[in-house]
């Protein structure tokens, strides 16, 4: 050991003393985001101009049942309460049902709306005054049947575990426009999902760019208020003296993460103080609030919600994530069902109209769906209950509508055969909704990878097409 | 179909003909229109057709050529195909229809190949330096890394001071920082080989094995719930946990931490010891959401052992090759499924698994619980009941779509109730007594459909419930363990084409990659030898290499995930073999291994930021200063709570709840999560022991960059946001952290200095000082200004230190 010490003492030199003088910070900071840069959320531009800026992305959780929303299948009725023919059950794989199982015919009433005369049905009234804004998708595929699989899929674009979120994806994009409001926001309603976490999480992306939970009652961010007994003075008193114990440590040592930490101090403090404005609805015209049915039932949570997110875009805020809760309507679909479109019908139409009238809905695209659709065919758990039967999943042919920045509205792309089994024109993947989704950002979705185990990694896999048609 | 007509016809004119000349005639057309996804360089689906023996053969799909039967024959089925999915080639000009029928004619004839012309199989990579044997070069750590910055001029910094070096090496080595005693003692000690010493000391203790075992959870996985929707929790996983401090702390060479993990259950006479290792793989993620197919969900788990293996051991991206050759490294399709079947030949067994002074209450209580628990069977006649029910269930499983009620019941017992399908159809008498009691336990607690118009009965079944809950919570169970044994119907492994679970082609045996030196002896338990064979070039590599990122920040190779032909070069190839090298000759000690790291001068120097080096080497890469290492998430919350003297310090035990903000337990599916604080010393114990929740995380693990235990995590990038900031700042648990630190100091006489050396274990220059009295003196005014006690001011002392960036480092 006295060997290698003095072996040490000839070696390794005399201190090496530096100061930090007046480096040119920005130019030693590791790029990848991961922790050295200042701020990983800059604003950054696109690969192109998109027309949208922000995301709104009303994630309906469990499946909404699009035969009785926005896609008729009256034919259905033929069939109700019998085996369906064969032909169209061939190449059918279900969760729960069995191919034999019989058809449900839907008892909405559609009607058609705007001037495109889009078809919706009596559930969804407040939607019909948007026929004209919407791009109505009858179309959409998905690879999954289960739900977290298929939330995964919606989201990261593999049933795997490990990759970015989409918001993930748009926030390393596109950085944040916000300097006091987290770039990726996720506001629930209702129980928790099957998907949890992952619905927003950063997979392999830096968790700078992960979705950060807003809750609508309590403390909206964790850990926003400062804990019992401490009051804003003290808070504001205490980080005074953390920074300067931080750029004392900094002049001492150096390291440019110090000045990041410094920085994240700072935005800390003011989503502290800026979180409650945003939260605060007084500024609110009561005319606002009614139209999203904010203060009554069954409206209020998602309501609130619905607002935020209005209140969130405009503030800067670039991708949020609303997720609700309880579509999976295997049992008892009529008033299932009616429960949830009566309590998100009117806000997800007040967002629409309140974005429209202010002037932002051209640059926020609105995304309403979830990871899959429902059966035209009967699901039954309790066989002495006839109004207990129900839907089960379904990956072909289901419904999603996307409106405002880059979309054109007043269309429907895609047709399923008569009874809803399968998709007879113009089918849109996942893969090809995340690729739309993000050259309305402004990318295109080759191109904004990210390198990891040894290859770039994107959100469409290996897959994924613009799809043209949905494009203003 | 014309065509098919037309070609027919073709074919019968040219049989008629002088028999085919392959060279002349079959040949030239596999050369310009199939070699090149199906030939030396590249065999797509595992096809090639330079080389008769194997085109005969076929690829993953089987055979394509069935001598003397050209209409059987898939290849021509393929070139003949108006599909353009299907029809081969799939780019370029179609087989003309002479083409065409000279390969049906040839076939039809036989198929016969003369002679091989076969080149040579190219491997792709096979010259990658990773693929190479292990060298010796002879050298220290601190040689290679000297003769890599000289050659650099990039000079070496000076060593750290010694209150750094304690703080770096305690925090390194068992992951706590040093007490303001041990930083004031090792300061004064004037031994020359004091820093030695305190390695000797650090290495013994029994926090060594905590602090590692984080780095290999990670690895493994790691998490007390399934994942997925349901999410449910694993009672007994910290089992495994525990085998792996216990592996840590006793030095357990790393092979047979290898083959123990691997194969345990293989081993002869293999101890419970070594079948909880195998829990290794149980970590995997459960989907039980009803709907859930079965095969694929085996199919998922499998892929993800075969994936976090190959990541652990070998740094190989192996699951590329899931859907189809590695485009990059030698790693086969078929190589893949190869690997894939070793795991697939395993089946999950849960068992008893009893520690230490378990066995003698059990075995003393088991009688009369037996007795009593048959008792209550009997009084409530479960045993005619479940012999109906499972008629029933029976019935439904050989019925599908028959009574969708009980359609739904079959599929949610199968997801719900491991082995359900088997166990229900294995004779009564031939059920072990654990498979017979999970399934009147499964039956007492899901009677199903049958009996839901039964009030009465239902009732009964509560009462039931609530006397076995109570009889249950008052016997000494014995801790149960997650483990792997041999598949008792030993699967047969078929190659998943593209990846896809339902298309199956041919069959593989069990076996590793061809790139590399072969097993000894075949199996599971032959493979986890084969990991650790002296002659297996990237095991002890991988395995040095993530050891050095955990004391560098950075492996010699930077993606420790995968050393493959994708992953970055090594920094310092002669330094890693030679690592490599002599862990294996010091009889795989990691203990020996951490040793000769931390005792180098390269690890010891200052971590101080040199423009510098900044500017030739921004990566810090050439290792002319120590790395600047953020504390992991358990880590930042240990030191706290050690700060404040409340950490609880109690090696090993089940996993621990913490107090969680509300809002959190409820993100789970259907407010299923159900998080039952945990009282007492339990709530200050170390991060490690934290259950861990897949879809509803604890938010400091979240924040500070812990992986989400999904997939194999290699290392954890430390990322910088205001979450963490607030979490630090505003989570009750580190304000108690600062109130008990206030607490334990305010008899000190020197207590702001005191405080100061506790958190962050130097002395404080004046400056500091001087920051921080002006702090008191303003939180004192604030304080009288709302009327509150001036004591509090030094809980914000606390606060303050506890916030800072030294805090949440190690320099």
């Amino acid at each position: 050991m006295e060997q290698l010490n003095s072996a040490r003492r000839r070696q390794f030199l005399k201190h090496w003393a530096y100061g930090f003088g007046s480096m040119a910070l920005g130019d030693l900071l590791v790029k990848d985001g991961y922790a050295a840069s200042p701020s990983p959320l800059a604003p950054k531009a696109p690969h192109f101009k998109g027309k949208a800026k922000s995301v709104i992305f009303l994630f309906m959780e469990g499946g909404p049942s699009q035969m009785d929303l926005f896609d008729p299948k009256p034919a259905l009725m033929k069939y109700h309460g019998k085996p369906v023919p064969t032909e169209f059950t061939k190449d059918l794989k279900l969760a729960f049902t069995k191919p034999n199982a019989a058809a449900l015919g839907s008892p909405r009433v559609f009607r058609p709306c705007g001037q495109s005369g889009m078809m919706m049905s009596d559930y969804i009234p407040h939607m019909h005054d948007l026929a004209d804004d919407i791009c109505l998708v009858r179309s959409m595929h998905t690879e999954a049947i289960n739900h977290h699989p298929g939330q995964l899929f919606l989201f990261t674009g593999s049933v795997q575990f490990g990759r970015p979120t989409m918001g993930a994806w748009s926030v390393y994009g596109l950085g944040s426009e916000s300097q006091n409001l987290p770039g990726f926001v996720v506001l629930s309603s209702g129980v928790g999902t099957s998907g949890g976490a992952s619905n927003f999480m950063s997979g392999f992306l830096p968790s700078t760019y992960q979705g950060t939970q807003f809750r609508s009652g309590g403390e909206p961010i964790l850990y926003l208020s400062n804990p019992e007994g401490i009051s804003s003075a003290t808070q504001r008193a205490g980080l005074d003296a953390i920074k300067e114990l931080n750029e004392s440590h900094l002049a001492d040592v150096g390291d440019p993460e110090i000045a990041a930490r410094i920085q994240s101090y700072e935005l800390a403090y003011r989503m502290q103080t800026s979180a409650p404005e945003l939260l605060d609805f007084s500024k609110e015209s009561k005319e606002t609030l009614d139209l999203y049915g904010i203060g009554k039932e069954p409206t209020n949570q998602y309501a609130t919600n619905a607002l935020l997110a209005r209140r969130m875009v405009e503030r800067g805020v670039r991708f949020v994530l609303m997720m609700d809760a309880s579509w999976d309507t295997h049992t008892n679909l009529n008033s299932a069902l009616k429960k949830k479109t009566d309590a998100t019908d009117q806000p997800v139409a007040a967002l629409l109209k309140d974005l429209k009238q202010r002037g932002l809905l051209d640059e926020t695209l609105v995304v309403w769906g979830g990871e899959f659709g429902r059966t035209p065919i009967s699901e039954i758990r309790n066989t002495s209950d006839p109004e207990n039967a129900g839907r089960d999943h379904h990956p072909s042919g289901y419904s999603m509508w996307l409106a405002g920045g880059g979309i054109k509205g007043g269309q429907v792309i895609g047709e399923t055969d008569e009874l809803g089994f399968t998709i007879t024109k113009d089918k849109v993947e996942v893969h090809d909704l995340q690729a739309t989704i993000l050259h309305c950002l402004g990318f295109d979705h080759l191109k904004l990878t990210y390198r990891h185990m040894g290859r770039e990694f994107r959100l469409t896999d290996v897959h994924g097409n613009v799809v043209k048609a949905m494009l203003a | 179909m014309r065509r098919l007509l037309l070609s027919l016809s073709i074919v019968a004119g040219a049989m008629a003909q002088s028999p085919v000349d392959f060279s002349k005639d079959v040949e030239p057309i596999f050369k310009r229109s199939c070699l090149g996804c199906h030939g030396p360089a590249v065999q797509t689906n595992g096809l090639r057709f330079d080389d008769g023996v194997a085109a005969l053969k076929g690829g993953y799909s089987g055979p394509v050529i069935v001598p003397g039967r050209a209409a059987e024959s898939e290849i021509i089925r393929r070139v003949l195909s108006d599909k353009s999915a299907i029809v081969m080639p799939p780019t370029g000009p179609r087989l003309s229809n002479d083409e065409v029928a000279r390969l049906q004619a040839w076939i039809n004839a036989g198929a016969v190949w003369p002679k091989s012309t076969r080149a040579a199989a190219k491997r792709r990579g096979a010259s990658h330096w990773a693929f190479q044997p292990i060298q010796r070069p002879a050298g220290s750590v601190d040689s290679f890394v000297l003769a890599r910055l000289k050659a650099e001029t990039l000079p070496p910094s000076s060593r750290a001071t010694k209150s750094q070096l304690i703080r770096r090496l305690k925090l390194d080595l068992i992951g706590l920082p040093p007490t303001a005693e041990e930083v004031a003692a090792f300061v004064a000690d004037p031994r020359p080989d004091a820093y030695e010493r305190l390695v000797d000391t650090y290495l013994a203790s029994p926090h060594y094995g905590e602090k590692w075992a984080r780095q290999w959870l990670d690895l493994a996985r790691y998490a007390d719930s399934d994942g997925y929707e349901k999410d449910q929790v694993r009672p007994h996983a910290w089992r495994y946990r525990q085998w792996v401090i216990n592996a840590l702390n006793a030095d357990m060479p790393f092979d047979q931490f290898t083959i123990e993990q691997i194969a345990g259950d293989l081993l002869p006479n293999a101890t419970t010891d070594q079948k909880v290792a195998t829990g290794f793989h149980r970590n995997v993620l459960v989907n039980r959401e009803a709907g859930v197919d079965r095969a694929e969900a085996r199919f998922e788990q499998i892929i993800n052992r075969t994936n976090t293996v190959t990541t652990t051991w070998l740094g190989l991206t192996a699951g590329c090759a899931q859907c189809h050759d590695h485009k990059f490294d030698p790693i086969s399709q078929k190589e893949y499924y190869q690997l894939f079947a070793l795991f697939n030949g395993a089946d999950d067994v849960d068992l008893d698994a009893p520690l230490n002074g378990e066995m003698g209450p059990y075995l003393r209580a088991l009688p009369a619980y037996r007795q009593q628990r048959q008792a209550l069977l009997d009084e409530y006649k479960i045993p005619a009941l479940l012999f109906s029910w499972e008629d029933k269930m029976r019935e439904t499983w050989a019925n599908p779509g028959k009574d969708p009620e009980f359609d739904f019941w079959v599929t949610s017992m199968s997801a719900m109730f491991d082995h359900a399908k088997r166990i229900v159809h294995t004779p009564f008498a031939k059920r072990s007594q654990r498979e017979q009691d999970r399934l009147f336990t499964y039956f007492v607690n899901n009677p199903g459909p049958q009996f839901k118009n039964n009030k009465e009965l239902g009732e009964k079944f509560k009462e039931l419930r609530t006397k076995l809950q109570k009889l249950d919570s008052e016997f000494p169970a014995l801790t149960q363990a997650y483990t792997i044994a041999a598949h008792p119907d030993s699967p047969v492994t078929k190659i998943a084409v593209r990846g896809d679970y339902k298309n199956l082609g041919i069959a593989v045996e069990p076996g590793t990659l061809s790139i590399l030196p072969p097993m000894q002896e075949p199996g599971r338990l032959g493979f986890a030898r084969w990991l650790v064979a002296k002659d297996n070039p990237l095991t002890a590599r991988v395995i040095v290499n993530r050891y050095w990122q955990e004391f560098f920040g950075r492996g010699l190779v930077k993606t420790s995930e995968d050393i493959g032909t994708q992953g970055e070069k090594p920094s310092h190839p002669e330094l890693l073999d030679h690592l490599a090298a002599s862990f294996m000759d010091g009889s795989w000690s990691v203990k020996k291994l951490h040793r000769e790291i931390v005792t180098s001068a390269t690890y010891q120097q200052s971590s101080k930021f040199r423009p510098d080096v900044a500017e030739k080497d921004s990566d810090n890469m050439l290792l002319a200063r120590q790395s600047r290492l953020r504390l992991s998430a358990e880590q930042i919350r240990d030191a706290a709570l050690y700060a404040g003297d409340i950490l609880d310090l109690e090696v090993g035990g089940k996993s621990i709840k913490p107090p969680l903000p509300k809002g959190v337990a409820e993100l789970g599916y259907g407010n299923s999560v159900k998080w039952a604080e945990s009282a007492g010393k339990d709530r200050y114990r170390r991060g490690l022991y934290i259950h861990y929740q897949r879809t509803t995380p604890y938010p400091l693990l979240v924040n500070f960059d812990a992986p989400d235990s999904n997939v194999s995590c290699s290392r954890r990038r430390p990322s910088n946001t205001p979450l963490q900031a607030l979490n630090l700042l505003n989570d009750p648990v580190f304000l108690e952290a600062a109130q008990a630190l206030a607490a334990r100091t305010a008899y000190s006489p020197a207590r702001l200095q005191n405080m100061f050396e506790i958190v962050i274990g130097r002395t404080p220059s004046e400056s500091e000082k001087q920051s921080l009295a002006r702090y008191l003196d303003k939180q004192l005014t604030i304080l009288k200004a709302e009327g509150r006690s001036p004591a509090e001011a030094w809980t914000g002392v606390a606060r303050v230190l506890l916030n800072t960036d030294e805090f949440i480092n190690r320099n």
